[in-house]
């Protein structure tokens, strides 16, 4: 693993990194979730977390914006540090609303709020203070066109979030991450829940999204993770197996492991 | 292939099970009616034997001696300003500990004993509130026998269930909305404010007015704190004293409440008075039922935007 991320990381010199795990673990009460995780995430670059089903990607996915600490008898272990600050996100003295304001978050199922669409974008900007009403409605009209969706909603602003379409949700909720400016956006199987054609649009969306933002995505579809992603990590059990650029990992995996799962042969 | 017996023993077999299916059917209904047709005897009896007397004088008269010009013109002012006073204690008191509960304490120990309490309470008879009241409210804090130590009182019996219900509501919020606002970067307050509260409103109205119309017919624990039974004024109605000590001179009125009222006609010989008593009743339940109706509509409102 550890020489897998060295040469990738040669290759890739050039690239800054966003954000790192080191020796990263998780338990949820005593159960060791995760161990030893490292892995960079790389600036303004589509990152996959793929794996057989309680592999611990969600997991992983969910300690970058601390969303474990909304439940009791969850513990880090290690750090995952940002940059450009250094901080360390796991840090007790880093406050989760924080981190959170700096990384947002898009669901498995869709989840507006019930309320309008306006106010699900506007909320991200709400809860930062934001009362300005025509700052406000600049921010939430740049949000809707980041997501693809404005074109869509703008003659009915003030519908409930609900009467969207499965796609339309989603866009939706990628508005809601996208209105705080936020430095990474973290995916966690985005459409899952969604036909071809709204997969598809969420997929070309996701592609635009890098040229401003870092991502990092947990995909259950290897399909998905080969079209949209620049880094693969594989996960098996807690463990990270493989991280590379995603061509490489797909094409030719240096871990027998990681071909069996991508090739079908188990997973 | 199937042959035709093998079909004929398949509906035999059907038949046969859905035997149990009418059985228990008809004791369902059999179960229903016992409920039902007891309240609506009772409902057409008090309402066939009382209607003759409800006029518009009932309702402006205060009681009497003489039956026929009795009223409950000071029943039913008290009873609403009792029930104001209730409401405005026990729905903030009763949502904040739901609140509380459910979003904030952390889950362990004490807070289990605090829900068993909890729940417990809910099963205290009411006279032994109005002991505590009497004790409390009437001598230690000096309310004296007032509105403002009866709807306290009735408050403090119905906190357990605006605080079920306030959980209730709460736990039926999906966690990926939660989640969703976390992820925001929203506080624990913020969420709570922005969507807990409003998204649970409807459940919390619902279990507020359930109370409610459980305190509105309550007659023990107000007739310990000593509720008078023949009061022939009204309490100022509520801010319109002289500023600003008399603003609230409406809490400590003398006051008497509708099934009170009901109980002091019910204790007089006189079959007249039987019949005031019936008529009472009718409008007691007519006031309970329209409050259950209003929940009803109100949860039906709130409900109609919120979907997840």
């Amino acid at each position: 693993m550890n020489n897998a991320t060295a040469s990738n990381a040669s290759a890739h010199a050039n690239l800054a990194i966003k954000a790192e795990c080191r020796n990263f673990g998780f338990h949820y009460g005593d159960f060791q979730a995760l161990k030893d995780i490292n892995m960079p995430v790389y600036d303004k670059k589509v990152t996959a977390l793929i794996g057989p089903s309680g592999c611990g990607k969600s997991t992983l996915l969910r300690s970058f914006n601390r969303m474990h600490d909304l439940y009791p008898g969850n513990r880090y272990q290690g750090e995952i540090i940002m940059q450009p600050d250094n901080t360390n996100l796991l840090a007790q003295e880093v406050d989760p609303i924080e981190v959170r304001m700096r990384i947002s978050m898009v669901f498995q199922k869709p989840n507006p709020f019930p309320k309008s669409i306006f106010e699900n974008v506007a909320y991200s900007l709400r809860v930062r203070g934001m009362t300005n009403k025509s700052e406000l409605e600049d921010r939430v009209q740049h949000s809707l066109k980041g997501a693809a969706l404005w074109n869509e909603v703008k003659h009915r602003l003030n519908d409930l979030g609900a009467n969207l379409s499965g796609g339309q949700q989603q866009r939706l909720c990628i508005a809601r991450a996208l209105a705080a400016d936020p430095e990474i956006i973290l995916f966690d199987e985005p459409t899952s829940a969604l036909d071809p054609i709204a997969t598809a649009s969420i997929e070309e969306l996701i592609t635009e999204l890098k040229e401003k933002v870092t991502i990092l995505i947990v995909t259950h579809n290897m399909q998905q993770a080969a079209r949209i992603s620049d880094f693969t990590a594989y996960m098996y059990i807690g463990e990270l197996v493989e991280f590379g650029v995603t061509d490489q990992v797909f094409v030719k995996p240096q871990k027998k492991q990681t071909e069996d799962y991508i090739t079908g042969r188990f997973g | 292939m199937m042959q035709t017996q093998d079909i004929q023993a398949i509906r035999d077999i059907i038949r046969r099970a859905k035997r149990w299916d009418a059985f228990f059917g008809v004791l369902g209904i059999l179960a229903l009616m016992v409920g039902v047709l007891t309240f609506m005897t009772l409902f057409v009896d008090m309402a066939i034997q009382g209607m003759g007397r409800i006029d518009a004088n009932f309702f402006t008269n205060f009681p009497s001696r003489r039956a026929e010009h009795a009223g409950i013109l000071s029943a039913w002012v008290g009873t609403l300003l009792v029930m104001l006073v209730t409401g405005l204690a026990a729905v903030p008191l009763g949502v904040a500990a739901g609140v509380y509960l459910e979003e904030y304490a952390p889950k362990n120990w004490l807070t289990d004993v605090i829900e068993i309490n909890i729940t417990n309470l809910a099963g205290v008879p009411s006279i032994v509130y109005g002991l505590l009241a009497l004790g409390l409210f009437v001598y230690q804090f000096g309310f004296g026998q007032s509105i403002l130590s009866a709807g306290l009182t009735l408050a403090l019996l119905i906190l357990p269930v605006v605080i079920v219900a306030t959980r209730e509501a709460i736990r039926a919020i999906p966690q990926i909305i939660r989640e969703g606002s976390y992820a925001c970067g929203a506080t624990t307050w913020q969420t709570v404010k922005d969507h807990i509260l409003p998204y649970s409103s409807a459940g919390i109205l619902t279990g507020v007015i359930i109370g409610m119309a459980r305190a509105i017919g309550e007659t023990a624990p107000i007739i310990t704190i000593g509720a008078l039974t023949f009061i022939a004024f009204l309490p100022p109605l509520p801010f319109t004293g002289v500023p600003p000590a008399g603003l609230l001179d409406w809490l400590f009125a003398p006051f008497t409440v509708m099934p009170i009222q009901m109980f002091n006609w019910t204790s007089r010989p006189e079959a007249a008075f039987q019949t005031n008593a019936a008529a009472a009743g009718f409008i007691l339940v007519l006031m309970t039922l329209a409050m259950n109706g209003t929940a009803i509509w109100l949860r039906y409102r709130l409900r109609k935007n919120i979907t997840w």
